[in-house]
């Protein structure tokens, strides 16, 4: 799986990694606003996504998980105007001239969220050429942003779509860096620009990075932070500069607009939230302590394989742990890994979210939620499938701000829905239809709708199910 | 008492460090493993692991750590320990096609990995001295169902790997299934990155040293190992004999459709090659020519990105189609990181057999997506007539599963290797069991175990 396997084998570094659940402030997709003394431009590069037509749907008889931990059998979702605009059991009445689709024996649920992904950054081909996801020449790197690594032709959207059911999805720098830079939520829907892929009004994210990469990045290179006490020492340094800096922006002092202090500054004023990639227990309460220390809060600790040690930490602080389902021990961070971490983590009522990191991992997340519920379940865990469903869909996108406008099934929510042929915890099943904001965007029935990126057009295999 | 007395010292004799130790590991009562004794498991879903379809209330006898009958209607012998697989599935235990259990703890940690080496010696190197029984991956993957694992090595330099090997995955210390099981070589973007940069480099590397092989093993005191011209050492040398003369099988790893084909034209130059298909990403575009040559395929099964430009044509319908075509196909664990997380294979196949509701896919019925992951495997490495299914007379690799193998919610109960019942237990369910509440009683958690 993508990113995982350079961060370990490749012995270097660069590789991806990774590295929430406040509610950031929301910005329009105004651009040109100014703010504060520095004068940095709220949103220098707004979104310029557009839903695409939809026609008003009906998917009627279906199971229906609502992303929020509950479930109406053989009921109805209507979509419009490309949001969610009904949700109810079978009596739910039918509004004439609408498409009415029949989901008996198939399950609705809202489109899966993955929160940590490294698509358009690290896309497929895996070359050098195309390699954008580590700005691995300093440990701090809070300049950088993401969305400008982004290539939107990359073929792994297309996949996450027909395969994975992946309707949004928050593009991370790698986890080279103590700060790596700020990440991007997008909508999966292929644009000719990133911009046109870019979630509107979706708060930006920090990724940061505990542990091993950061520190065995530099460490080779000779030069800090080669421990994980110069990780932390690196870390409150640079805190230390951006209250400086936040405090004389919020001021409105003169001083010179620092890219890296802006994206700092923004984070301690609650408009960026923090994505810690960190594997161990006693290194996620470091940072709690760190974030204490500095006045900002973590939203989610990701790759988090250790958080079922210490869930009840991660419950009183109100902080996710983004994590994979199975994946354990391939480097020393992530020895201690266990089938049991997701569900241990939810059962103790902290927030549990499935993540992929991975090109491949991407288009199963809902097995991966499986492997975490028969596991749980082994345990004699009281986990139902509707409330496991919440892991790839409420609590993911209230990690990532955007849990008022999409992932679950409420009306007026963005109408982003995945029919899956099955019960979505089977591996026997896969997506029949994906919308995204009410547009229907992958019909497996058809093999038009099964997008093609400019990557693949012309190539072999090019509109090939896959 | 006195019949299985005597059956245990023989199953002693074959196997002591096994039957002792995973005696010692089920803490089995005064140290009398149930090899020996006549087991039957019934009432269950039964996979034989051959290509049929599961068989509903099945029973599976197996005793002296072999099947002796699975099926419908099979008569539980007199005497027998009976168990209610009502509810459950019975498969054979599973085997992977492809991976580095035994040879890695952490792959991050470079002491503990043993794939690959900066060597003077390539084809000569043989894993099986270092596959060690006791890595935790091991264990972590019996509780997973898997109980026997081709080994494979990774080319550190040049393109020929070494020789890899068939292990079981016991609690015992006898880890080897099969040593020298095959040579593995590197063809395709890693081929021609070990040749020095092309792939006509790779080609010309292969048949020198092929020929040097040969010439050695025409005169092999005369064998100049170290004159400028020759690409073998004495040892690499040795060890491509039995590849030139057909006696070992050479897994050759190739993604594209163009490799694939050269791959198999090397035949025209060596005959008696007996060839391995490791990847085969693109192998759905040339299925017809793979099965004419009768060679078997070890592929990933999910791979569907073109993630490098030698597997543009991927898809997951890739090993489906090859199915189709005639070509026996393995999956395994292709993926530089994979290498330890066998207990995918139920992940992989289990996709397989997804495809087929989707219009245009070409995926795999139930039996022949478990086979790829049981018979076929064992069968490329030449096993089949051993390990791998069901069938009487096969090693006693027994699995009972709480539910379907293929969903990710299931999960094994019981595992037998050999007919020796295994301890399900590793690292990872000591850590849950520590874990099932966060905070510490009476004293640290490092007082609970």
């Amino acid at each position: 799986m993508m990113k995982r396997r350079s961060l370990m084998l490749l012995s270097l570094a660069l590789l991806a990694g990774v590295s929430g659940q406040a509610v950031a402030k929301k910005e329009d997709d105004k651009p040109a606003q100014t703010q504060g003394s520095s004068a940095e431009p709220e949103n220098p590069y707004p979104s310029t996504y557009v839903p695409f037509p939809g026609r008003p749907t009906v998917i009627r008889g279906a199971t229906i998980f609502d992303g929020e931990g509950a479930r109406i059998d053989g009921g109805v979702v209507f979509l419009s105007d490309g949001k969610v605009t009904a949700v109810g059991g079978p009596d739910t009445p039918i509004p004439a001239d609408v498409v009415v689709i029949d989901g008996t024996g198939k399950y609705v649920t809202p489109g899966v969220i993955d929160i940590h992904s490294h698509l358009g950054d690290y896309p497929s081909p895996s070359v050098e050429a195309l390699s954008d996801g580590n700005e691995a020449t300093s440990p701090v790197t809070p300049h950088v942003w993401a969305e400008h690594s982004v290539w939107p032709q990359d073929p792994g959207f297309s996949r996450a779509l027909a395969n994975g059911g992946v309707t949004t999805l928050q593009i991370l720098p790698g986890s080279a860096n103590l700060f790596g830079g700020r990440s991007v939520t997008l909508k999966n829907v292929y644009a000719r620009t990133m911009q046109g892929m870019k979630f509107p009004g979706a708060p930006q994210g920090l990724k940061m990075a505990c542990g091993e990469n950061p520190k065995r990045v530099y460490g080779s290179k000779g030069r800090e932070p080669s421990t994980r006490m110069g990780n932390m020492a690196v870390n409150r340094q640079t805190w230390i500069k951006a209250r400086e800096y936040q405090k004389k922006r919020a001021a409105g002092k003169e001083q010179v607009r620092d890219l890296a202090m802006e994206t700092l500054a923004d984070t301690l004023e609650g408009k960026i939230l923090v994505h810690n990639h960190c594997y161990r227990a006693d290194e996620m309460a470091n940072v709690i302590d760190m974030s204490k220390e500095f006045g900002y809060k973590v939203a989610a600790f990701h790759h988090a394989v250790e958080s079922y040690k210490i869930a009840d930490l991660l419950r009183e602080n109100g902080i996710c742990s983004a994590m994979w389902g199975d994946w354990y021990g391939f480097k020393m961070e992530a020895y201690d890994g266990i089938k049991e971490n997701i569900p241990l983590v939810h059962q103790a009522g902290a927030c549990a979210i499935v993540h992929s990191d991975d090109e491949n991992g991407i288009q199963r997340l809902n097995q991966e939620a499986a492997k975490a519920l028969g596991a749980g379940r082994r345990m004699g865990m009281n986990i139902s499938d509707e409330v496991a469903w919440t892991w790839l869909a409420i609590n993911p996108a209230r990690a990532m701000g955007i849990a008022d406008r999409t992932g679950s099934l409420k009306p007026g929510k963005m109408g982003d829905v995945v029919l899956w042929n099955g019960n979505p915890f089977s591996t026997y099943t896969r997506p029949e239809k994906v919308w995204i904001d009410g547009a229907l965007l992958y019909d497996a029935m058809d093999p038009k709708r099964r997008p093609v990126s400019d990557f693949e057009l012309g190539q072999i295999g090019a509109g090939d199910v896959k | 008492m006195n019949k299985n007395s005597s059956t245990l010292r023989v199953a002693l004799r074959l196997r002591p460090a096994r039957a002792l130790l995973a005696a010692a590991l089920l803490g089995g009562s005064a140290g009398v493993p149930a090899l020996a004794q006549t087991i039957a498991i019934t009432g269950a879903t039964v996979a034989i692991g051959d290509g049929s379809e599961p068989i509903q209330n099945g029973t599976v006898v197996i005793t002296g750590g072999k099947v002796v009958a699975a099926g419908a209607g099979v008569a539980v012998p007199p005497g027998a320990k009976t168990i209610d697989g009502s509810g459950k599935w019975v498969t054979p235990g599973l085997v992977s096609g492809y991976s580095r259990v035994g040879l890695v703890e952490v792959p991050g940690v470079r002491q503990t990995n043993d794939t690959e080496a900066r060597s003077p010696f390539s084809a000569a190197i043989d894993v099986a001295p270092a596959i060690n029984p006791l890595a935790n991956p091991v264990a972590i993957s019996r509780t997973a169902g898997v109980t026997r694992a081709v080994v494979v090595p990774s080319a550190g330099s040049g393109i020929f790997a070494g020789q890899g090997a068939v292990v079981d995955l016991g609690a015992d210390m006898s880890p080897i299934t099969k040593a020298r099981a095959f040579q593995y070589v590197e063809m395709g973007e890693e081929g021609a990155r070990g040749a020095g940069g092309s792939r006509p480099a790779a080609y010309l590397t292969f048949r020198t040293m092929l020929r040097e092989a040969q010439d050695y093993a025409k005169a092999p005191a005369s064998y100049d190992g170290r004159s400028k011209d020759s690409l073998l050492n004495r040892a690499d040398a040795e060890a491509l004999v039995p590849v030139v003369n057909g006696q070992m099988p050479l897994m050759v790893h190739a993604e594209s459709a163009r490799d694939i084909l050269s791959v198999l034209a090397l035949k025209q130059d060596f005959p008696m090659l007996k060839l391995i298909l490791a990847g085969a990403t693109e192998g759905w575009m040339v299925a017809p020519q793979i099965a004419a040559a009768k060679v078997p395929v070890i592929a990933g099964g999910l791979d569907d990105l073109p993630s490098a430009f030698e597997k543009l044509a991927a898809t997951q319908s890739n090993v489906g189609r090859m199915v189709k075509a005639g070509v026996p196909v393995s999956m395994g664990l292709m993926d530089r990181d994979e290498g330890l997380q066998l207990r995918l294979a139920t992940q992989q196949a289990g996709n397989m057999v997804a495809l087929n509701k989707i219009p245009g896919a070409t995926g795999l019925s139930w039996g022949q997506a478990f086979r790829t992951i049981s018979s076929a495997p064992a069968e490329a490495m030449g096993l089949g007539d051993r390990i791998g299914s069901l069938k009487a007379g096969k090693a006693a690799d027994v699995v009972i599963w709480d539910g379907d193998p293929l969903e990710m919610e299931s999960a094994p109960v019981a595992v037998w290797i050999d007919g020796v019942q295994q301890p399900i237990d590793n690292r990872q369910t000591k850590l849950r069991d520590r874990y099932a509440t966060p905070r510490p009683g009476a004293l640290p958690k490092a007082y609970e175990w």
